[in-house]
């Protein structure tokens, strides 16, 4: 067990080439101090609420409770911020660091998109020159952010190694960070990698939690009793995790991307395979072969399709904390349709795996349980996808 | 006689010129007889890559040679065969050049005897810094594995004096900011560079990144104590190189051409 900043239980840590050392270590110290710098919170929260529109709403969702056999859903609105997911939180407080630090060019890399578009966004906001890596892949199946970002005037670099999703991005940010590290400011978009960026990201992205615990106390007088969030790298989820953390009563389901089969390579269902590793930056849950080969991953969902998840849902699985479930890309694609029709909000395919895992838990819920939901993002994005699966044809139909 | 005095010896006794090659690319079998044909072509230290899937400290000629290795279905035991038939054929130190992942999926100790076993003399993780190194660190001077620190343009003066401290056999001075790659002369601030690291490390520096030609490599070693060359090597490789014209390619770059 590690008990040195970076690591949350054995797991995290800054697994990085030496050239990056020292950025990194710049890098901590200056989130050491701005983290409780009032000037700097000031500034992040007058930004959160003037451009992104926070605090986001809460919303009940009667129908769709009804539809799934649930009596309570809410619903954490985060669709509803600026640029359509709630990787602004984050994307708004790393620039406004990196301007602290000087840095005047941002690299992010992006898999659905989102937070390409929220690191753009924030940039042309602060003046940043922005440079955002996106798989080939997911260029081609999230198409309409790709124009979001050249709009906003970031440079969008196509990576084409490997399945040319999420985890070829990073590879290949990182490596423009290695090489431009004097200028250059990297922005990763979720809650992993190297310390500090899982405390970083997770930090910013608390704000979905303390929001929703003060909206969901006026609403309901108590907490909810399943907080469900969808996990990628994770960072939506342990925004939403972290108010709730320390009330035993509340339990935390992650949701993971079930893809569209069991076997490697087919899911991106990192907790149900449960082999741990080293991948960019930190120590923690990997897919891979028993050669320690990163395996390829599948899902519906750029955002959630990667092989690692952040380190401090690797520990909250590790010490039971958090119940992490898959959801297939069927399901998903089944609930994204249910909510559309039930309530009229389009998810993105990410959080419809949260909704998706809902429809899964309500038969088993006593009358007065509430369900809690990160709506982490808008479905827009994803019109070019679900126009060709077959699957919605039919529920369209 | 382990793999740290192994090294040791080496660089007392000459220059080291340090070739670097990703194991398994083209099968095992092809890099052995490319190790070979750089020992003969005067290489005395040998790097064997250990191809991984996300090499984030790589330029694309060393990706593109992993993707061929790992399509091969390279292992690190075949890696480990590898080393061992040249061990059979030569003394020269043998250096294991590898991310974190791959060993760490077998385990520290499981990982550091087998290679101890194989005739491996050192350990560079390109993703690993002393300060996670922990096991694989132990494991490496208890079987008398050298392990091998980088240090780079960006890493402040008293962690030179610690990664010296830390490592053994040499300490590599991987001369540019980004990745592996084949490039033309050698940074402006070089001789400066070296100065400052000589001043602080308690050990011999090797210098590597993006050396690739007799002039880059002759100035290198007259500020230090060894060069080493990479992508230049693979990307020959790539390119379907004879055995003889590598041997050619690695005496040119190390010592001039002499013809």
């Amino acid at each position: 067990m590690h008990h040195k900043p970076g690591f949350y239980g054995d797991f995290g840590g800054t697994y990085m080439p030496e050239v990056l050392f020292a950025p990194i270590q710049a890098l901590q110290q200056a989130w050491t101090q701005l983290k409780y710098d009032a000037a700097f919170k000031q500034s992040l929260d007058k930004a959160l609420k003037d451009y992104a529109g926070r605090p986001t709403a809460l919303t009940d969702v009667p129908q769709f409770a009804k539809a799934i056999g649930a009596s309570r859903v809410l619903l954490k609105r985060e669709d509803l911020l600026h640029t359509g997911a709630h990787k602004l939180n984050n994307a708004l407080g790393q620039c406004l660091l990196a301007k602290r630090l000087g840095k005047q060019r941002i690299i992010a890399e992006t898999g659905a998109g989102q937070h390409g578009v929220a690191t753009a966004a924030a940039c042309a906001r602060l003046g940043l020159t922005c440079v955002v890596y996106m798989g080939s892949e997911d260029i081609r199946r999230q198409a309409p952010n790709v124009l979001r970002m050249q709009l906003m005037g970031a440079t969008v670099m196509p990576v084409d190694h490997g399945a040319a999703t999420l985890k070829d991005a990073i590879n290949e940010a990182l490596r423009d960070w290695s090489a431009h590290f004097e200028e250059s400011y990297y922005c990763l978009g979720s809650a992993l990698g190297p310390h500090p960026y899982p405390d970083m990201v997770a930090s910013f992205q608390s704000v979905i939690g303390t929001e929703c615990q003060t909206q969901v106390q006026t609403l309901l007088g108590k907490n909810p009793d399943y907080i469900i969030a969808c996990v990628g790298g994770g960072s939506n989820a342990i925004g939403l995790f972290s108010a709730f953390i320390n009330d035993p009563k509340a339990k935390l389901i992650g949701v993971e991307a079930g893809g569209h089969g069991k076997r490697l390579g087919e899911h991106a269902a990192r907790f149900q395979a449960s082999t741990k590793g080293v991948l960019h930056g930190c120590y923690t849950y990997v897919l891979q072969d028993a050669h320690g080969q990163i395996a390829p991953t599948s899902s519906i969902s750029a955002g959630l399709d990667y092989p690692a998840v952040g380190p401090q849902h690797a520990e909250l699985y590790a010490n039971h904390r958090a119940t992490y479930v898959a959801i297939d890309d069927k399901q998903a694609l089944e609930a994204l349709s249910l909510l559309a029709k039930t309530e009229g909000i389009i998810a993105a395919l990410e959080s419809a795996h949260a909704l998706a895992y809902a429809r899964v838990l309500a038969p088993s819920l006593m009358p007065d349980q509430t369900i809690l939901i990160n709506l982490s993002g808008r479905g827009d994005k994803d019109l070019p996808t679900l126009m060709t699966q077959p699957a919605l044809t039919e529920v369209l139909s | 006689m382990n793999g740290i005095h192994r090294i040791e010896t080496q660089l007392a006794k000459q220059a080291a010129f340090v070739g670097y090659l990703t194991a398994g690319d083209g099968g095992i079998d092809r890099s052995f007889e490319a190790a070979m044909a750089l020992i003969q072509g005067g290489v005395n230290i040998l790097e064997l890559g250990v191809p991984f899937s996300d090499p984030i400290a790589d330029g694309p000629v060393i990706q593109r040679a992993a993707n061929r290795a790992l399509q091969q279905g390279t292992t690190l035991e075949a890696i480990f065969g590898l080393a061992h038939r040249l061990r059979q054929q030569s003394d020269i130190p043998l250096i294991l050049f590898s991310y974190l992942n791959p060993l760490l999926a077998i385990g520290a100790e499981k990982a550091i005897a087998a290679a101890a076993r194989a005739g491996i003399d050192g350990l560079l993780l390109v993703d690993c810094p002393p300060e996670e190194a922990g096991e694989f660190y132990d494991a490496c001077l208890n079987h008398g594995i050298a392990p091998i620190f980088v240090v780079a343009p960006s890493t402040p003066p008293e962690r030179i004096a610690y990664l010296s401290q830390l490592g053994r056999g040499f300490l590599y001075y991987a001369c540019r900011k980004g990745t592996t790659g084949i490039k033309a002369g050698l940074p402006e601030d070089f001789t400066q560079q070296m100065a400052y690291i000589k001043a602080k490390s308690h050990l011999p520096v090797v210098t590597g990144f993006g050396i690739a030609s007799f002039e880059a490599a002759a100035q290198v070693l007259a500020h230090c104590s060894g060069v080493v060359v990479g992508s230049l090597f693979v990307k020959a490789l790539e390119d379907n190189i004879e055995l003889t014209a590598l041997t050619q390619l690695a005496h040119t770059v190390f010592e001039g051409d002499r013809s």
